[in-house]
């Protein structure tokens, strides 16, 4: 047979973490720092104390840790002690004070954690700290099928174990892996039974009829394969079966509890023999018994972050007063009378109401100092008014001037972004400029003043006063922009004045970054709205700007990996240096450089507990490969952060010469949780409903009676455990169901 | 010109050659209605908004003539509802069962009538009102005695309606929408029947009934208005009927039986001598004697004797039964029958039939309102309610303004391409966008069963479409007849009564009969919405052949939004959740909404994101938190303290997180971790 697994020629357990490493024997080697760092290989865990070499080698905590040299091994982890005064140079690792041992924990060269002395303090809270930090969850246990490959170039097909690895798991695994891929049966599907079923694995039958024998033959080999591990395919021979199977079925599927029936399955392809036999292990995992009704996850409990915070902030008595509340008799009076802002919203949606909180916090802002008016509209009430609005989702804001079209603001539903939108809302954009002196003002920043923290970066177009449709495109595109930059024009007789000075042919842009002082200009000939628009966007990043939960997606879209350099508070200005510098050399220009503070930024702890399993010591950079393959990199924690360094390490990163500390997830995001099944629990109360009643006597059914049968059905129901399937199951389960109900005698029709 | 109606049929070829050139000098309309009452005003108005060409053309000199004679007791029994402490206007409409829509507010009939139950007067003021303000145009006393088809391959449906009026006038036209409601009284032939005086001659004056034994033929509201007019000068009331007296809070069916015409049931019940009678009134036979007065016989004993026989020696059912429920003499015998549609005036060519056994006095249509004869001919109003007859409320204003509306729309798709009205929204919209609907629209509550919203996914379910009150018989048909598409999946929003819980034998005030848990939704017995999920748009043949007393076609899955004594499916946890998750397990997503600092982290740590992160915070439109509301997130743990993060793990007393492999976020477990904590709590 082609797939007899009984031989293999390879059989590799390969622990992808946890590899052993090769240098380490059963006691301690001695290095020095930089030999230590040399023999770091990329993936692998690494414990090293640190310690000078006067360090009386027979102290306590020493014998501890040799002692732990060998069970840290067992998990792939190397130990080592490197002693300090070897070199002249001592490494940052080495503490200043001669009697102090610190021990840290690598993987790779990057620095995971930090032990102090005194949790070392014997061989188990040794091994104990090590594990929890290279957490062992990450082990993956591969199975590599090389007897199938004749020339040793081609990869190997492996299978990875999906079940957590306990001994039991790996010993089924392997006893799977060695049982043959395909068998032919000719019997009686009920009797069948191999290896897979004294494992506890199911059979998955596939129904093979002469005349399609290859084409069956190679259906079963690829679902096999995809099952492999977790059930036991066979080829059912239906022409020299004695028993009857039901006509249409192609599958048939034996679940490994005994005394289950078998299920006659027609399924519509190969996907669904697959997911049939996974969504039955699932189901296997969640128990019958009621008694464990505590485990299963609560459908009625709220998990949606914004509705619970909502719901349980509901009590509190927001200062409401600080909006006024329209109706549809005041909203058109209130919007053509004063200059309002409006929020849209739904007294009955979650997001509406967190979104009412913030514009009532900007509205506390500026109170008493914004010309415009603060109202709000709950369209729950008023759904005429606001659809004629054109509102149809909500929240929304809009921002009506007198005898202007209303704006609607498009940004984040914060405070921040809002009051931005509503003070750059209070000139026109762009703003007419009168004279070359209100020009320079404008672009130093002293005409609005006031709003400088609003925006980092003022636009100013220059044309001479015969460029119409040029001004006309800025013009358009200054009133697209508006409430996010702001923006000037400037056309009189003497603008030859500023384009002179900037060395610019109109018609031109200047950009005024308040930030750094500098003003920049860009030829806009022939520039139509939408890329004016695009320029004045991206003068708008910066160049290696501290990124925010709030500017983020700005960055994002760039659809570039980032490279976050993460910081505990402010960041050391050197590091800025050192990045600005290679920015400049465009070295960087494949990468959106950033940084992230942790103190204004706290989810950024978050971040990094996804990357490193903890909290590793900062100042950390890392590369995020977010849109191709999900991969992050970390600079190496012992190297400094600096331009030669950094250059050195992106040329290894293109190289391919580095590997990445995790890869990030990119698993879909599914139901949270099942759903409640109605038309199974219906179909449940037909079928009770028929087969508890004589057919044909349901006309002659006194009343009353049909009345307390219907009730009595009710109370059934209720009995039996709540049914929560996924949708997956619900079409096959239900039609099989429905299948069978049809080869009924009885049916009702 | 004027062609009397009567030649139409018989002329040969030649003759209709030469009145085709005659015919090019008529008028011609696009659109014409027949009947200037509520349902012919409705299309009126929605043409006219449209800015079509068409007319209506009305028997009487004004609007809504049915009322200025019916009903004969003048008060209506739909609903005025001027306060609901709501101001939502289409809420509102849920209440309001007599305003036809249209966008001017003062066209709400509660300005018409402070009466609940208001005068039928107020209802031709208000037709009229709404006739002069809209300036619909209607050609009043012009009688279309004649209707018939002209072949044309030019024309929109391959031949023109021709209509003759009273004077011979001929009109020709694209689309034909019947709205000329059911005309004729109801007449039930059995010997003597010409001794029952109609409901719609009847005197209505008490004073003409003082000592009388009357018996009433009929069982529905027209009968039992007539019995309460005369309930208390009367010796009693006998009433009459084939079936059974159905209730309409019983039935849920507006046009059965109102409590407000149902004085009768109680002296019945008490005994007061008043009494109801079941017996098909084609088995009878009325005799009158000598003394003027009334008996009721069998037809069958009829047949036995000598029609030449005089009356008193008729027998009689009491001669071998003596104990014959009706063996009293009758002074009066009204007929209170019901009316049917008038099919007389249409030409055989038009192929326009009554429907089975059980709805003869209505057109037979298909549930697009189309004539199943003629392609182009629409029913409106109260003679399409074939279709949900005893069902919903297609047969009355509050009703079928929602259906004509339906037939305008696939109307404007079809003969001028504007695809039914639509909005599109992200996906993670889609449970709002239901919420919001089920809680306002009044189209969906009146036409239970009949119009329903249908939401289309499209490619990848990022984006849906939302269409409102579509004809949800016509689901098959929905791409032609909308002009969407409907490729990828769709939900169909309808709102139900549950199935076991009306009829006319139920005791609707039965123990338990409100549901309050969640997973008993599908057993909700009031009004409730109930999404349907299609992976693909049914087939004909999947409408057609549904299982019984279902709406539709089998879905893929089935969501009841649990019934709620409010009507207010607003609850957080209650009603809006577990539709979330029905529609997540249906979509396969994930379809919560989160902060924006959530969805950052996720835009770092996971190459996907969730939709709300995807359409809201990646578009610059991401939800920022609250210090207050990130207290709440902490402490009901769905969100993490990520101050604390750190020191938390420092101090090794906890694993760091259900990461799983791969570098998967702590989000998930992290999730199932608080909810584990907040069961706790409770």
């Amino acid at each position: 047979m082609p797939f007899d697994f009984s031989v293999f020629r390879v059989l590799v357990f390969f622990f992808i973490m946890c590899i052993l490493s090769t240098s380490a024997g059963d006691t301690l080697p001695e290095l020095s720092p930089q030999k230590y760092f040399s023999t770091l290989q990329p993936g692998k865990a690494s414990l090293a104390y640190f310690c000078h070499a006067d360090f009386p080698s027979t102290s306590v905590v020493l014998e501890q840790l040799n002692e732990a040299v060998r069970p840290l091994q067992d998990y792939g982890i190397s130990v080592a002690k490197v002693n300090c005064a070897k070199e002249e140079e001592a490494s940052k690792y080495c503490g200043k004070e001669k009697d102090l041992i610190k021990a840290y924990l690598f993987r790779g060269n990057i620095l995971l954690r930090e032990f102090p002395s005194d949790t070392l303090f014997d061989v188990n809270a040794i091994v104990a700290h090590v594990l929890f930090s290279e957490n062992i969850e990450h082990a993956h246990l591969y199975f590599f099928h090389c007897k199938l490959v004749s020339d040793l170039t081609q990869q190997c097909r492996r299978t990875l174990m999906g079940q957590p690895l306990t001994t039991l798991n790996i010993h089924v695994f392997v006893k799977t892996m060695k049982a043959p891929l395909l068998t032919e049966v000719a019997e009686d599907p009920q009797q069948v039974s191999t290896v897979h079923l004294q494992l506890g694995l199911p059979l998955v039958f596939i129904v093979s009829q002469k005349a399609t024998y290859e084409a069956d033959r190679r259906t079963a080999e690829w679902v096999a394969w995809h099952l492999l591990g977790k059930a036991g395919v066979l080829l059912l021979l239906r022409d020299s079966l004695e028993v009857n199977i039901p006509q249409h079925t192609n599958v048939v599927f034996k679940r490994a509890e005994k005394d289950m029936p078998v299920e006659f399955l027609v399924l519509p392809d190969v996907d669904s023999i697959i997911s049939h036999v996974e969504n039955n292990m699932h189901m296997e995992e969640i128990p019958d018994d009621e008694d464990s009704d505590m485990e299963d996850p609560d459908m009625d409990i709220q998990d949606d972050e914004v509705a619970e915070t909502v719901y349980r902030d509901r009590k509190r008595q927001l200062p409401l007063e600080l909006t006024m509340e329209l109706t549809e008799e005041t909203f058109n009076p209130t919007v053509m009378a004063s200059d309002s802002v409006v929020l849209f919203y739904a007294g009955w949606q979650a997001v509406s109401l967190a979104f009412l909180q913030s514009y009532i916090d900007v509205a506390d802002k500026l109170k008493g100092t914004s010309a415009a008016l603060f109202t709000r509209i709950n369209c729950a009430d008023w759904s005429d008014v606001c659809t004629k609005q054109n509102v149809t989702e909500f929240p929304a804001v809009k921002m009506y001037k007198k005898g202007e079209n209303p704006v609607s603001y498009t940004g984040m539903l914060g405070t921040e972004g809002l009051l931005r939108f509503i003070q750059l809302n209070r000139i026109s954009c762009p703003v007419i400029i009168t004279s070359i002196q209100e020009a320079e003002e404008y672009l130093n920043g002293e005409l609005y003043e006031g709003l400088m923290t609003y925006s980092t970066l003022s636009v100013l177009g220059l044309f001479s006063p015969t460029m119409t449709t040029a001004k006309e495109d800025f013009t358009e595109a200054g009133n697209y922009l508006k409430g996010g930059v702001l923006t000037g024009i400037y056309s009189e007789e003497d603008v030859w004045i500023l384009a002179n000075k900037y060395a610019v042919t109109l018609p031109a842009l200047l950009l005024a970054r308040h930030k750094d002082d500098k003003i920049e200009s860009i030829p806009l000939a022939g520039t139509h709205t939408q890329d004016i628009v695009q320029i004045i966007t991206d003068a708008s990043r910066e160049a290696f700007p501290e990124i925010t939960v709030e500017n983020l997606p700005n960055y994002f879209r760039l659809q570039k990996p980032l490279l976050i350099l993460f910081s505990d508070g402010s960041i050391n200005p050197q590091y800025r240096k050192a990045m600005l510098t290679l920015v400049e050399q465009k070295r960087l220009d494949s990468f959106t450089p950033c940084w992230l503070n942790l103190k204004n930024t706290p989810v950024g702890r978050g971040i990094l507990q996804a990357y490193f399993g903890l909290l590793p010591p900062l100042p950390l950079l890392a590369l995020v490969n977010l849109h191709s393959s999900g991969q992050v990199f970390a600079f190496p924690s012992d190297r400094s952060i600096t331009e030669q360094n950094l250059a050195l390490w992106l040329k290894k990163l293109e190289a391919g010469l580095e590997n990445p500390i995790t890869i990030l997830s990119a698993q879909e995001w599914k139901p949270p949780l099942p759903a409640y099944d109605f038309l199974s629990m219906m179909d449940a109360a037909t079928a009770q409903h028929s087969t508890g009643k004589a057919p044909g006597c349901m006309k002659e059914t006194d009343t009353q009676e049909s009345d307390k049968e219907q009730h009595e059905d009710k109370l059934a129901v209720r009995k039996e455990p709540v049914e929560t399937l996924r949708i997956k199951h619900w079409n096959r389960n239900n039609w099989f169901k429905e299948t069978e109900k049809s080869l009924r005698p009885h049916k009702e029709l | 010109m004027g062609l009397p109606a009567a030649l139409w049929g018989p002329l040969g070829l030649l003759s209709s050659l030469a009145l085709h050139a005659a015919l090019g000098a008529h008028p011609h309309r696009d659109y014409c209605v027949l009947g200037a009452g509520p349902a012919g005003l409705q299309m009126a108005a929605f043409l006219h908004r449209a800015g079509r060409d068409y007319e209506v053309f009305e028997r009487a000199p004004a609007p809504g003539s049915f009322f200025t004679r019916y009903p004969r007791h003048r008060k209506l029994i739909s609903i005025n509802k001027r306060y609901t402490g709501k101001t939502n206007a289409e809420f509102n409409l849920r209440h309001d069962w007599n305003s036809l829509l249209s966008p001017d507010p003062r066209l709400l009939f509660r300005h018409y009538s402070r009466a609940y139950f208001p005068d039928a007067g107020d209802m031709v003021r208000y037709l009229r009102d709404f006739a002069d303000r809209l300036g619909l145009h209607v050609q009043y006393n012009t009688n279309i005695v004649h209707v018939t088809l002209e072949k044309d391959r030019q024309a929109w449906n391959g031949h023109y309606f021709i209509l003759t009026n009273q004077k011979g006038q001929l009109y020709r036209c694209s689309v034909l929408l019947v709205a000329s409601g059911l005309s004729v009284p109801n007449q039930v032939d059995f010997p003597g029947s010409e001794y029952a005086e109609g409901y719609e001659t009847v005197s209505v004056d008490p004073e003409d009934f003082v000592g009388q034994n009357v018996l009433i033929l009929g069982r529905g509201n027209s009968a039992f208005e007539t019995a309460e007019n005369i309930l208390g000068v009367t010796n009693f009331i006998h009433m009459l009927s084939r079936s059974r007296v159905r209730l309409s809070w019983a039935t849920h069916y507006v046009g059965d039986l109102r409590a407000i015409n149902n004085g009768l049931l109680d002296t019945y019940q008490l005994k007061s001598l008043d009494g109801l009678l079941e017996s098909d009134l084609r088995d009878l036979a009325i005799v009158k004697d000598a003394k003027g007065k009334f008996h009721i016989t069998l037809k069958f004993f009829l047949e036995e004797t000598n029609a030449s026989q005089s009356a008193d020696s008729i027998p009689l059912p009491q001669d071998n039964s003596d104990n014959f429920a009706m063996r009293v003499a009758y002074d009066r015998v009204i007929r209170c029958l019901g009316w049917n549609f008038d099919f007389s005036i249409f030409n055989q060519s038009l192929r326009l039939s009554s429907g089975g056994e059980f709805s003869k006095k209505y057109p037979l249509i298909r549930a697009s309102y189309e004539s199943k004869g003629s392609r182009g001919l629409f029913i409106l109003g109260t003679a399409s309610h074939s279709l949900d007859y005893r069902k919903s409320a297609g047969g009355f204003i509050h009703g079928f303004r929602y259906t004509v509306r339906a037939v305008h729309r696939l109307l404007e798709h079809r003969h001028h391409g504007l695809a039914w009205p639509h909005t599109a929204h992200p996906v993670s919209q889609l449970t709002d966008s239901i919420i919001r609907r089920v809680n306002e629209a009044s189209g969906l509550y009146q036409m239970f069963g009949v119009l329903a919203d249908v939401v289309l996914l499209k490619e990848n379910a990022t984006v849906f479409e939302y269409l409102e009150e579509f004809p949800m018989q016509m689901l098959a048909q929905l791409e032609t007849l909308t002009g969407r598409t409907a490729k990828h999946g769709l939900f169909v929003i309808n709102m139900e009564y549950g199935r076991n819980f009306s009829g006319p034998d139920k005791d609707v005030f039965f123990h338990d009969r409100s549901v309050g848990h969640t997973e008993d939704a599908w057993q909700s017995n009031f009004l409730h919405p109930v999404i349907y999920y299609y992976r693909h748009l049914p087939t004909e043949q999947e409408v057609r052949f549904r299982p019984a007393h279902w709406p539709l076609p089998r879905p893929t899955a089935i969501h009841h939004i649990v019934e709620d004594f409010l009507t207010d499916w607003t609850a957080p946890v209650g009603h809006i959740l577990p539709l979330r998750r029905f529609l997540e397990n249906c979509l396969d997503t994930d379809l919560r909404s989160f902060y924006a600092e959530s969805c950052f982290l996720f835009a770092l740590t996971r190459q996907k994101l969730p939709p709300f992160c995807q359409q809201g915070y990646l578009q610059m439109q991401g939800l920022a938190s609250t210090e207050s509301l990130r207290k709440h997130g902490v402490e009901s743990g769905l969100l993490p303290d990520y101050a604390t993060t750190g020191q938390v793990l420092e101090d090794g007393s906890q694993q760091p997180g259900d990461r799983e492999p791969g570098g998967h976020l702590p989000a998930t477990g992290h999730l199932i971790q608080s909810l584990d904590s907040s069961k706790q709590e409770l």
